[in-house]
Parts: C-alpha cells; structure tokens; sequence
C-alpha cells in the first residue's frame, strides 16, 4: 500500500494509542461522556499502525464486515469524509457502534497486531472518522431510488429497526416506524447512558432519516394501539418488520426481590436515561435517591456497568458489582469494565446474594450474599458458579439493581396468532430472509435472537430490509 | 415527531380538583376496552403517568380521563384547557376487564376511583348483569359521576364520611349491609384508595365472593419493560401494566402494594413543593 510510508517493523513498533479520557475522580461525579476522543494527530499515529494485510482478519470479525482496511487507508490519505462514507457502506450507525461495540471480540480481536503488539485500535478509529463527518455537518446523504408505493411499517426503534428503516427509504419504499416510547432510539436512548453515548448522536441520526423521508410515530404499542394484522390489511402496509428487542426484565427470584429499593436495571436505567431523572428536580421523574447510600448492581454485562456507574454518578457512596462468577466470564465490554474500577466500583466476584432483606417500612437495608467458586464447565463452557456452604454475609444496602438479563416482550407475538415463536418467546424468522411463519411480517434484532449487541441488531436489520425489498419488489414470499 | 397532538378538546370539573378532559387520540379510542388505561406525559421535562380510560369515542377519536390533582403531575394537568395539547399519550394499555353475565354485580367507587369503574360498571351492566352502584367520597363535593352512575347501574347508593350528601359513612357500609340482609352478590368490583380495596377484600373473602380490585401502582413505560408495576398477586409477582391493572382481591399482598407506593412520595412532595411555588411566582408576575 502507497499510502502508508512505514514498513511493517515501523508499524508495530508504534504503541497502540490511548484513548483520551475525563479523569477518573471527575467524571464519577457527571454524566459526560467519558472518552474524549482521538484528534488528528493521534488518529493518524494508530492508523498507521495497520499492516494492510492481504487477507484481512478484521473485516472477517466484523458481524458487518466493514471494510476496515479501506476505510484506514482512505484516513492515512486525509480524507476522513470518505472514510467515514466507507464505514457506511456497511455500518449505518458509525459513530454509536464505534463507542459501544464489543471490538475485542470482533474486528480488533480477529487483527493480526492483537496477540503480539495490541490490535489496531479499530473502534476508535471508527468513531473519529464519524464524529468528523457528524462535526462538518456533511454527511453525504444518498439519494432514494423513485417512488415505489410500497408502504413498510417498521415496529421498534431500536438499531434494528432503524437501520432497516434507512435501508428502505433508499429503495423508494414508504417507511414508517411505530415507537412504544415516547423516543426513538431503543436501548440506545432508555438503556446506556449519556456518558458512553451522548443522546445527541442518536438524535442526529434519526434526524438524518427523517430528512432522508422516513416516518416516526411514538406512543404506539403495536399489539394494544394497533395490530400487525390491521396494519397489514387495514392501513395498507405491504410489509412489517418486527424490531421489537428483547426488553422485559428478569428478576432472580429470590426473596425480598419487591422491596422498595429493588430495581430492574430497565426500570432504574430508564428513569435515569429517558426520563432524565438525574436533573431532578428540574426533571420530573422521581428516583431514589443515591447520594450517600449503599448501591448494588447483580450482574456481569454492559447493563450492570452502565447501572451501577450510573448510580455512583448520582452520588452512591459504595457502589458494588455483585457477580457470582469470575472476571473472565464477565459478558460486559472490557473497557467498560476498566472504566468502572478507575472509577472506584467495587467487585464482588464470585459472590451471589441468596435474600434481600427490609427494614419494618419495606425498604431494602442489605442482601444477604453466599459466596461462589468456580466448579466443572456447563453446556455454555463457562465454568459453573456453585455456592460455598455456610459463606453467607450480610451487605448493607439501600439500593439493589437487578442486571441479569432480559427476554421477549410478547405484546406482538401474543395478538398476532400466526406468528411463530421458539423457546422464551422469541419470534422464529429464517436466518438469511429474516422471513417469519406469517406472510409479509420479518424480524430482526434481540427478539429473534435474545438479548445481544447493537451491531448485530444493526446487520439483521439491514439482511431484513434487503429481504423486505426483494419481496415488495417480486410480490412472492 | 409526525405523531399528530393530542389536543384537549374538552374539559370541565366535576368536582374542586377533579378534572374530566376529552383528549383527541384516534388510534386510542379505536381499540380501547372498559379497564384499560393510558400513559401520558404532559410536557418535556415531565414524568409519565397512567391515568384510566373512562370513556371513548371511536367516530370522533376522542378519549375522557378523569384526573384527580395530586401529584406535581396531576395538579399541572389540572390547569390545561380545550385547545392546550398533551405532549404524549400511549394506550390503550392493560388487560380488558372480563365481561361477562355474572347476575348481581357491586360495583364500588372511592372517590376517583368512580372514574375508573364507570366503564367497567357499564360494561356489565351492558352485558345484562344487575349492577349495584356505590360510589363515595369524603364529603359532597368530592361525590363524582353521580348521573353517569345512575345510568349505567339499577340501583345506586351513595355515601360521604361527614355525612353531607347521601349516607353518612364509607362506601363498604351499604356492601356488608347487603350481606347482611343475605343478598346475594355474584362478583364485587373495588376501585379506589389501597385501604377501601383492602377493606372489601376482607368483608368478602370469607363468604368467597368473587371480587376484583383494579391497581394503580408506580409505572413507567406500561409495556412490560421495567417491572417498576410488579405487585405480588397469589404469591407471584406480577406486572400490573401487563397482567393487570384488574387483580382478584382475595390474592393481592395489600401490605406490599402500600409500602411500593410510598416508595417515592418524599420525591414527589420535593416536586410538588417547586412546581406550586414556580406557580405563584407565575400568578405573582401576572
Ligand atoms: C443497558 C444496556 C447496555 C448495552 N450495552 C451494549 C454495548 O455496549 N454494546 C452493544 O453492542 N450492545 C449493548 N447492549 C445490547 C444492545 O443495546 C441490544 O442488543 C440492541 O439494542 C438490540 O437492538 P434491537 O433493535 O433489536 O432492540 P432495542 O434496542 O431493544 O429496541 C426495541 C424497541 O422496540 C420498542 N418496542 C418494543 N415493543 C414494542 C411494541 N409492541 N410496539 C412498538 N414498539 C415496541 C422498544 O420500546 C424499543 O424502543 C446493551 C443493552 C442494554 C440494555
Ligand atoms: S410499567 Fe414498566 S413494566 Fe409495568
């Protein structure tokens, strides 16, 4: 490669670049977002630091397979514009997934630099190129193939439904998206929070839709306001893409769980995110308050850390990670996870709480928690947690967020007779065609396949709009 | 977003307090059944809160809530006028009550929650059932929907604790008179404060008359998402947006249900407190 003046020893000798943070001991206390940023000079320090390899493992490791090679390439050259163009070639959502992907187990863990040099920062340079192209303002809108006349009616607003939405727009079709809430966004706007993505950028992209023709109507839950089978044959719609996620919380079903102080991280998360309650009183969503208490968050995924650094954000005094595995099975992105320590989050591992116990007015005082150790592997292959006999001990806590996962909502499968689902509700659709048991409904996202990650939701929307495509185009199914 | 206003197109107190407001929500009124409820959001930087459906018209697209200022949210409810909008309204929301010729149905309303039983007494009284109506409230002024009851039941009792209008007592006086006399009572319908509920549950549950209480605890999305509703019905927990709002009486964990619902009153009064003074400093500059 011409662009790149180093030779390969040159290039892995450069360091892996760090990623510019607010401090520790001052981002605990706002809601900003944590990383800053590269600049200029650091984004071409890591860019070239790719070895362009001829097979390129990182575009294999992407669920999207963006073009990372190219895309480096065209920001070595200066021409971070068409860079960020490339990303969107495959990844609608650039700027969101390059904050909140799991890059070390796709694209920067499948790069060659990783086991021996660190792998190329890959994310952060995704989010460069994107946020630059979002600064300038010149996000290079496509133009829309000519009026079809087909109608699409999308349901949920999460990375699914909307990058499907975008997709369609551009094929000419009518498309309009049916929001429960009263935000579009999904998970990205009542689940993780402000400091690991500004709402601003979620905004900006369903601004650009809009402009670009797609329709957003909030406030309607298809299956109570309207049903997939009257907007199929009453409101005209040729297709309906069923994005719904997989947002109903679980609970561990443990005594003590309905105390006031107990909370799903969906209920606590929203309250703080959707509905701004950490500018109370300004904001009128009541929420616990947490300065000065004992804050427990159960659980080892992005929603645990994005919960429980909340809470230490509206002022926790001790804010703990109750997991009852080992660190190496956390699910949560690795950098949140560093996050979270320098901020001062104390890890319970292998600790499990049995009971949460109240206090005579009903209010959670302490979780009584046995601790675990790691026994034989199970079917997942991560090593079983068995509790320690006789290990109980009394945590005092005022809060206790409960993160330990979610599954399918069934207002749509439930009042939509014909469509199939499989175990825990999820909705069956073909892998390739996204194409449900009943004629003209797809889905796509975390209620097809349980709660995952927003690149995967954002390719199965894609794989969907090009099967919806098809179909509104042959007429067959 | 293109999601068309919801315009208030009527409003008019029915009692100091106690607002009624037609609301244009066409999708809504369309589907809605007697027992279901709405969220709304009245403005920006506000709180969602569930309100029940007393009424709908599905030709003109309009939905009736009757509103009880209490709360900041309330009681800035309580000031808008025909013509103002309301920022979000999703609906409806909740299971139907189950409707069906059960004979003779009391139908108990405390204070607003006449406003939430109307529909449901209306639909049984629709459905062929002999429906007793018992509606309530502290005193005179707080006694809603007298007509509207009067129309949709074949007898009608009303009570006022200090006795200024109709009976003097509470509204479970003419329930365990009835019983007393041996009438008998197919099902009972409760809705109002968690202490009157509570309290017929009790009159009822050891002769196992079949009686639903409709709950009304904190929710937040209504969808099923954050399980801020759960109230521990028949030794389960459950979500009230979802499974509910309507419960058997005889499973309900009261006790439970109080202390959840304390649960953010300390915020709320904060809340309420700045909003009535930003209020006088608004009539003040007037
Ligand atoms: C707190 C948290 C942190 C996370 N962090 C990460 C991360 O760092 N990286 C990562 O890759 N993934 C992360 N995830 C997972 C990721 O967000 C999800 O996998 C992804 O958002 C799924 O997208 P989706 O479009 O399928 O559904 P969602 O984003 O869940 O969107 C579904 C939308 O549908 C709406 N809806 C539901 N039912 C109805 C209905 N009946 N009618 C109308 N609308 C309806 C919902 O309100 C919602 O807006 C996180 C998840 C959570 C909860
Ligand atoms: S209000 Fe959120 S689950 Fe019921």
């Amino acid at each position: 490669m011409a662009t790149n003046p180093l030779p390969p020893k040159a290039r892995t000798a450069i360091p892996r670049q760090h990623m510019p943070e607010q401090e520790a001991a001052e981002r605990a206390h706002n809601f900003s977002e944590v990383n800053l940023g590269f600049n200029f000079d650091i984004t071409k320090q890591e860019a070239l630091r790719c070895l362009a390899c001829a097979n390129p493992k990182c575009t294999d490791g992407c669920p999207v397979g963006v073009k990372v090679k190219d895309f480096i390439e065209l920001i070595l050259k200066g021409d971070y514009l068409a860079a960020a163009a490339k990303v969107r070639e495959d990844d609608v959502l650039p700027a969101i997934t390059g904050r909140v992907c799991p890059q070390e187990d796709q694209c920067e863990g499948a790069c060659i630099m990783s086991k021996k040099f660190g792998p190329v920062g890959i994310g952060y340079l995704e989010r460069f190129v994107a946020d630059y192209e979002r600064q300038t303002g010149k996000i290079g809108l496509p133009q829309n193939a000519p009026p079809t006349g087909k109608k699409v009616a999308i349901v949920g607003s999460g990375p699914a439904g909307l990058s499907a939405a975008g997709d369609l727009i551009q094929k000419g079709h009518n498309v309009r998206v049916f929001e429960a809430l009263h935000e579009i966004g999904g998970v990205l706007v009542y689940g993780i929070p402000e400091f690991r993505l500004p709402k601003e950028i979620v905004r900006q992209e369903v601004e650009n839709m809009k402009k670009m023709g797609v329709e957003f109507e909030t406030n309607v839950v298809v299956g109570k306001t309207v049903t997939v089978d009257e907007l199929l044959n009453e409101e005209g719609y040729s297709a309906v893409l069923v994005a719904t996620g997989a947002g109903l919380p679980q609970f561990l079903g443990v005594p003590g769980e309905d105390l006031c102080g107990v909370y799903s991280a969906n209920e606590f998360l929203t309250r703080v995110n959707l509905m701004k309650a950490y500018k109370f009183p300004e904001y009128d969503e009541p929420i616990y308050d947490c300065r000065g208490k004992n804050v427990a968050v159960v659980g080892g995924g992005n929603t645990a850390m994005d919960a429980i650094r909340s809470a230490l954000r509206l002022g926790a005094k001790n804010a703990y990670v109750i997991y009852r595995r080992s660190e190496t099975e956390m699910p949560a992105r690795v950098e949140e996870v560093k996050h979270a320590k320098e901020e001062g989050i104390q890890f319970l591992l292998l600790n499990n709480p049995v009971e949460f116990l109240g206090d005579d007015r009903g209010w959670l005082r302490a979780a009584s928690v046995i601790k675990m150790e790691l026994g034989p592997a199970d079917e997942s292959g991560r090593r079983r947690p068995v509790p320690i006999k006789g290990s109980e001990y009394e945590l005092p806590l005022d809060v206790a967020v409960i993160a330990v996962g979610t599954s399918s909502n069934p207002l749509v499968q439930s009042t939509t007779p014909d469509l199939k689902t499989r175990k825990g509700g999820y909705i069956e659709a073909n892998t390739d065609t996204l194409k449900t048991s009943k004629p003209g409904v797809f889905a796509a996202g975390d209620i097809v396949t349980g709660g995952a990650t927003v690149i995967l939701a954002m390719g199965a929307g894609r794989k969907a709009a090009k099967a919806i495509d098809d179909y509104l185009c042959t007429g067959t199914w | 977003m293109e999601t068309q206003p919801f315009k208030i197109v009527e409003v008019r107190f029915l009692a100091p307090d106690v607002k009624l407001f037609r609301i244009l929500a066409p999708r809504i009124a369309r589907k809605q059944q007697p027992g279901q409820f709405v969220i709304l959001r009245v403005h920006e930087n506000g709180e969602r809160i569930p309100l029940t459906i007393a009424e709908s018209n599905p030709t003109d697209g309009t939905v009736t809530i009757i509103v009880q200022g209490i709360g900041k949210t309330t009681k800035h409810l309580n000031t808008l006028n025909a013509g103002d909008t309301i920022l979000d309204v999703v609906g409806p929301l909740g299971k139907a009550s189950h409707i069906e010729k059960f004979g003779t149905c009391v139908v108990i309303g405390g204070g607003v929650g006449t406003a939430i039983a109307y529909p449901t007494a209306k639909a049984l009284h629709q459905a062929g059932n002999h429906v007793i109506a018992i509606i309530g409230g502290r005193t005179k002024q707080l006694v809603i929907l007298e007509n509207e009851a009067r129309e949709v039941s074949d007898e009608l009792f009303i009570t006022t604790d200090d006795g200024s209008y109709g009976t003097k007592g509470l509204v479970i006086d003419p329930l365990k008179k009835m019983i007393a006399d041996g009438r008998k009572i197919d099902l009972v319908l409760a809705i109002g404060p968690i202490p009157m509920m509570r309290a017929v549950a009790e009159v009822t549950r050891p002769l196992g008359i079949k009686t639903v209480v409709s709950l009304n605890p904190i929710m937040v999305d209504g969808t099923g998402m954050c399980g801020g509703c759960r109230v521990h019905v028949g030794g389960k927990s459950q979500f009230a947006c979802v499974d509910g709002p309507e419960f058997d009486a005889h499973q309900v964990d009261f006790a439970g249900l109080t202390k959840r619902n304390a649960l953010y009153r300390d915020m709320e009064k904060h809340s309420l407190v700045e909003f009535e003074q930003h209020r006088c400093k608004l009539s003040e500059a007037k």
